[in-house]
């Protein structure tokens, strides 16, 4: 496959940290350390679950100063595709499994003077890594970090002991906002702003960072689309010469790939560009989910992500 | 290299027009020739622009009437510095960029030096180009860095010039340095001393 070299490891540890949230460790299969990487990186974690076989990215929450394991946590999330529940449900210590290598998408930008970090939730775990490589680096930062309760606040405590009074804690049950515009209002020049959280968080955040006058360039994050599911169509792959179906709860890469064709991947959630993919002939509506062709591409319809995008309609031909 | 060669180096830095901005603040740099871009910004600015603005004027004394500094000194502008050079004026650029947050746009106009400097200073401060708008007006006098000895010369008009450090006579190129905020002058008759080509008034 065409995506990257995976990794044989092994699951060293699974850990409840709550009710939703579990927390899985690799270490390599041949006991060597792992491959390097920066805060904010994510690994793709294949998944055999029956027939089907899942490749889910998550974003890596250990270390980047110690490869002798990976650490990441993982939402058990009862309306997603079932990437979340398989690692909840089958996931046992001293499985074989196997992951990608890490890329990251999220990086820090070391140039910035401060970094404000933004988490919502599950999102919390980019910053887990990233904090502690600004620790390391004795870099300025704050995290502002929003979680339901204090029970569902995954590492609140354990933040609390490690970087004090940079961590500012909201709870939803006792009404605790973030206050964006403030925030954003009062950060001094230079300030490199990461936000990760729900969908409708990182949207604000963006709206907000564009309305004040933010420079793009200080405005990072990161939001990995689930490939949503729907209708099941088919798609015509050109230089493969294959026609493909695509599953009701299946995306057009996984449906690619189970045919036997090697497509490029990164991150599948649409938002690294690694599979864009030529259109190049469409008889119907491409629905597009992610989050990296330009507003006019997508109208242009010559592109298409086949990670997380869909289709409904005729005729569909893929350059691949 | 050739004079003509130069003319495709990439970091010869272009500068664009100012218009305003959707930003919190507005943070100006200008010159006496520069005040006339703040004065005709001010008429496509949307009421209430200049509330929040600050204005750091170098008064070159070139303007002898002081047009462009009445026009500017009626924007009403409530934090409007007046220095005599930019280099008088770059500590309190320097004050105000650590005050400022982000969310603000900062706009440069006027000499040639007067924008490097300026834009240098900022981008010290951690000032995203993006949050930075440049316009050239008036002296295209350079400001040149010795390869040799790294010692600057300010006001180069002449091509070739001599560095006021070394003594070395140097080719001014086009070759610039965000960095030093300076064009990279090389020694133009290394081989041969006597060889002294006669100097030309180009950069005014």
């Amino acid at each position: 496959m065409s995506g990257m070299a995976t990794i044989d490891v092994v699951v060293s540890d699974v850990v409840t940290v709550n009710s939703l949230i579990k927390r899985f460790h690799f270490i390599r299969a041949d006991g060597q350390p792992l491959p390097a990487f920066s805060g904010g990186a994510h690994i793709i974690i294949e998944m055999q679950d029956g027939d089907t076989l899942r490749r889910t990215p998550y974003s890596l929450m250990s270390s980047p100063l110690d490869t002798s394991d990976y650490q990441v946590s993982i939402r058990r999330d009862e309306e997603g595709r079932g990437g979340s529940l398989y690692m909840h449900n089958q996931v046992k210590n001293g499985m074989q499994m196997r992951i990608g290598r890490p890329a990251n998408l999220f990086s820090l930008d070391k140039r910035a003077p401060k970094h404000l970090l933004l988490a919502g939730g599950i999102g919390i775990t980019p910053f887990l890594a990233q904090i502690h490589q600004l620790v390391e680096t004795n870099g300025s930062f704050e995290l502002h970090y929003s979680a339901r309760n204090e029970a569902l606040c995954a590492y609140g405590a354990e933040l609390a002991q490690r970087i004090g009074n940079r961590l500012h804690l909201y709870f939803d049950d006792q009404s605790q906002r973030i206050d964006f515009d403030t925030l954003l209002r009062t950060q001094p020049v230079g300030t490199h702003i990461y936000v990760c959280g729900p969908a409708p968080m990182i949207d604000h955040v963006l709206t907000r960072c564009e309305a004040m006058g933010w420079p793009d360039a200080h405005v990072h994050f990161e939001h990995f689309a689930k490939a949503p599911p729907g209708e099941s169509f088919t798609i015509e792959l050109k230089a493969s010469n294959k026609r493909v179906v695509v599953g009701e709860n299946q995306s057009i890469l996984e449906a690619i790939e189970a045919a036997g064709v090697d497509a490029p991947y990164l991150c599948r959630g649409g938002a690294c560009g690694q599979c864009e993919t030529t259109v190049l002939e469409c008889d119907g509506k491409l629905l597009h989910e992610d989050h990296w062709l330009e507003e006019d591409e997508k109208a242009d319809g010559k592109k298409i992500m086949p990670c997380v995008s869909r289709f409904r309609g005729q005729r569909l031909v893929l350059d691949r | 290299m050739s004079e003509s060669d130069d003319s495709a180096i990439l970091s010869r830095p272009r500068y664009g027009t100012l218009s305003p901005a959707n930003a919190q603040y507005h943070l100006f740099v200008a010159d006496d020739s520069g005040g006339e871009v703040i004065a005709s910004l001010a008429n496509r600015a949307p009421a209430g622009f200049f509330d929040n603005a600050e204005i750091i004027y170098v008064d070159t004394q070139t303007d002898v009437n002081n047009n462009t500094l009445q026009k500017v000194n009626a924007l009403g502008c409530p934090r409007l510095y007046i220095g005599p050079t930019i280099n008088a004026a770059l500590p309190r650029l320097k004050a105000s960029l650590n005050k400022i947050r982000m969310g603000t746009q900062v706009y440069v106009c006027g000499s040639e030096s007067l924008l490097g400097l300026a834009t240098m200073t900022a981008m010290e401060a951690g000032l995203d180009h993006q949050a930075l708008q440049t316009e050239h007006r008036g002296s295209c006098a350079r400001r040149m860095q010795c390869v040799h000895c790294k010692g600057i010369t300010g006001n180069v008009n002449t091509q070739p010039a001599t560095c006021e450090h070394c003594g070395l006579l140097l080719l001014v190129r086009d070759h610039y340095s965000r960095r030093v905020a300076a064009f990279q002058g090389v020694n133009i008759n290394a081989e041969d001393p006597s060889d002294v080509p006669v100097k030309e008034e180009v950069y005014v």
